[in-house]
């Protein structure tokens, strides 16, 4: 594995925008419910989190109110915007201000150019629950288009965007695209994750990260029809959910089969692979034996 | 008026009253327990304008009837003394975070109206909202209603009456607890029910096993082992994880087994989910009859674990049969028994 496995991520956006209450909920097993006990960030808050084993992610939470926005910006600026590797900027939806929060994204994006040319860059229009179902999309569309734009100008081209929220698995969704743009052997896992499924005769294998569950890949493409589209991120918040409850047996969670059909199993100390088989009739020796064998390529 | 009309219907035999001051959270409670309403949606309802009825049938079938806060039981065009007469028990909601003196007066009065209409009427006192309450002060309300609660009868010359009180909030499964306490005193089977799990639980290794109406996580029964909160909290919790995962995958499996061109029957499967956890405690969950299921915690405690599960799969299945003839035997009586009460 190359030396550079230390990732630099810069959390970034408004005060009040939600940066903080993600980042608990994705790394520190917050429920949606609990965050609201948390207070203002000051400056900036690290927290380093293994994720796989061998990589590690360094998590800027970056405060947002004006005084210390200021600073990065000015005083700090080299120090904040070395060595970036991803840079995740937070819009709140609701915000008055948009042109001043699309003003504060331009300065970082200005900053990166200089410092960190090679930055990915994601956005995210987080408290979507606020807004209306029947116009999420075409606010998403328009904001997305606009800061389309904007970031092109700073030599950003290809802005990823996600519209989130804590309440539901959008979240999840967006943070498993983010940190799997990070991890350098995904090929590898998708090769591997390929046979394995035709070796089980399963309908679909999914990869776990097994701390925070999100999804690193899956056998299958997301755009199956046959599937629920959302389901990875609906089975990342039900095992994080479920997780979080096997804590009151003072207890990690190991294996869990519904049927004989649905197979969720740890793979490594650092994976979970999620298992859906075509039929249910296998005999269930056989399939956690095959789970076992399968260990070895997967670490 | 067509709702209070279907109390008399004999399929729905146990009813309970729910009842309380306006903005005491009585619609709230209804919404979260039957349609999995998350509890922070509640804060949109609209105030109730009429009655309404929540229908369940597990064991027993099983309604709820919500009346409007605002609503003067005693006014002459209700027809209150029939609703009192048809239903078991009387669930009154008070709100500990606002000033609760109305609400034990009011609760007094409802309470000897009823008593006198219907003598075996259950009484529960949902002392709700108490997720804002500090440790203390929750101990503190609740022993300052219950003694005020017995002065108020007291002077109405009703010491005798029985009134259960708890303490409860939408935000955690109390409020799911308390209800399972007050649906058990409306099942008549419920001695056979514990004694049949204190048999299952002996002869399987299991710590606790709780018998759950999959819709509303409410439990049936449990054994006589004291409850937990917390380890109920896992088994409701592991009832969600089960049906979430299982209807993420459900339609998939139609779908390819009818593309093979065999006209295969799908045989209904029951459902079953079997989880191992990192210090050999297994948590177990079997689909009963009729919307029930089982959920088991099993401990080893070094004895082999794919033995442990043979075990225990085969007691349930002697469970499930005594159930099914459980159920078999109650229809026949209630058959009997519905033109004698309509006489």
């Amino acid at each position: 594995m190359s030396s550079n496995n230390r990732k630099k991520l810069l959390l970034m956006g408004r005060s009040g925008s939600g940066k903080s209450s993600m980042r608990s909920i994705i790394f520190s097993n917050y429920s949606a419910f609990d965050t609201r006990r948390l207070g203002a960030t000051i400056d900036v808050e690290h927290s380093h989190r293994r994720f796989l084993g061998n990589m590690t992610l360094n998590l800027w939470d970056c405060g947002g109110q004006d005084v210390f926005m200021e600073n990065y910006f000015t005083k700090q600026k080299d120090h904040i915007f070395q060595m970036v590797q991803v840079l995740i900027h937070v819009f709140d939806v609701e915000s008055q201000e948009v042109i001043k929060d699309i003003e504060i994204f331009t300065r970082a994006l200005k900053q990166l150019k200089n410092y960190s040319p090679d930055a990915k860059i994601f956005v995210l229009l987080h408290k979507m629950d606020l807004v209306q179902i029947d116009k999420r999309e075409e606010l998403f569309h328009l904001m997305m288009k606009k800061l389309q734009e904007t970031s092109a100008e700073y030599g950003f081209p290809n802005l990823v965007g996600f519209p989130t929220s804590i309440w539901d698995e959008s979240l999840y969704k967006a943070w498993s695209s983010i940190v799997c743009s990070l991890i350098p052997n995904m090929a590898i896992h998708q090769a591997n994750l390929k046979k394995l499924k035709s070796v089980m005769n399963a309908c679909e294998i999914i990869l776990f990260e097994r701390s925070t569950f999100l999804v690193i890949c899956s056998s299958n493409s997301s755009h199956d029809e046959a599937l629920d589209p959302k389901r990875f991120e609906k089975i990342s918040n039900i095992m994080k959910n479920f997780k979080q409850s096997c804590t009151k047996l003072k207890s990690g969670f190991k294996t869990l089969v519904i049927n004989d059909n649905i197979y969720v199993s740890e793979l490594s100390s650092n994976m979970v692979c999620f298992v859906s088989l075509n039929n249910s009739d296998e005999c269930q020796q056989m399939v956690l034996e095959n789970i076992t064998k399968a260990k070895e390529f997967f670490q | 008026m067509n709702d209070i009309n279907a109390t008399d219907n004999p399929d729905s035999k146990a009813m309970i009253l729910l009842l309380g001051l306006r903005r005491g959270g009585k619609s709230s409670i209804c919404k979260v327990l039957f349609h999995n309403m998350q509890p922070l949606d509640t804060l949109y309802l609209e105030s109730t304008s009429n009655p309404t009825v929540e229908h369940f049938s597990t064991l027993i079938d099983l309604a709820v009837m919500e009346l409007p806060g605002q609503l003067n039981y005693f006014e002459p065009t209700y027809d209150s003394e029939r609703l009192f007469r048809s239903v078991g028990g009387l669930v009154y909601v008070i709100d500990s975070q606002d000033e609760y003196m109305n609400a034990i007066t009011n609760l007094a009065m409802i309470i000897e109206y009823a008593y006198k209409v219907n003598p075996l009427i259950n009484i529960e006192v949902l002392i709700h909202k108490v997720d804002g309450l500090s440790e203390d002060f929750k101990v503190d309300a609740q022993r300052d209603i219950m003694q005020r609660t017995g002065e108020e009868l007291l002077e109405l010359g009703l010491d005798g009456v029985q009134v259960s009180f708890y303490l409860t909030s939408i935000f955690d499964h109390s409020i799911y607890e308390a209800f399972s306490r007050i649906v058990q005193k409306l099942i008549p089977e419920l001695s056979f029910l514990e004694n049949m799990l204190d048999n299952l639980i002996q002869h399987s290794q299991i710590e606790k096993a709780f018998l759950f109406d999959i819709n509303s996580k409410i439990y049936v029964s449990t054994d006589s082992n004291p409850v937990d909160i917390q380890m109920y909290e896992i088994c409701a919790e592991f009832v969600d994880v089960t049906i979430d995962l299982f209807d993420l995958y459900k339609d998939t499996q139609r779908n390819r087994k009818d593309s093979d061109g065999k006209a295969v029957q799908i045989r209904p499967r029951e459902l079953k989910n079997v989880s191992h956890l990192g210090n050999g405690v297994i948590i177990y969950l079997r689909q009963m009859i009729r919307g029930l299921a089982l959920v088991a915690v099993i401990r080893p405690n070094g004895a082999d674990t794919e033995s442990c599960l043979t075990v225990a799969d085969y007691n349930v299945d002697i469970f499930k049969k005594g159930l099914e003839d459980i159920w078999a035997n109650a229809r026949v009586t209630s058959r009997q028994e519905s033109p004698i009460g309509s006489s």
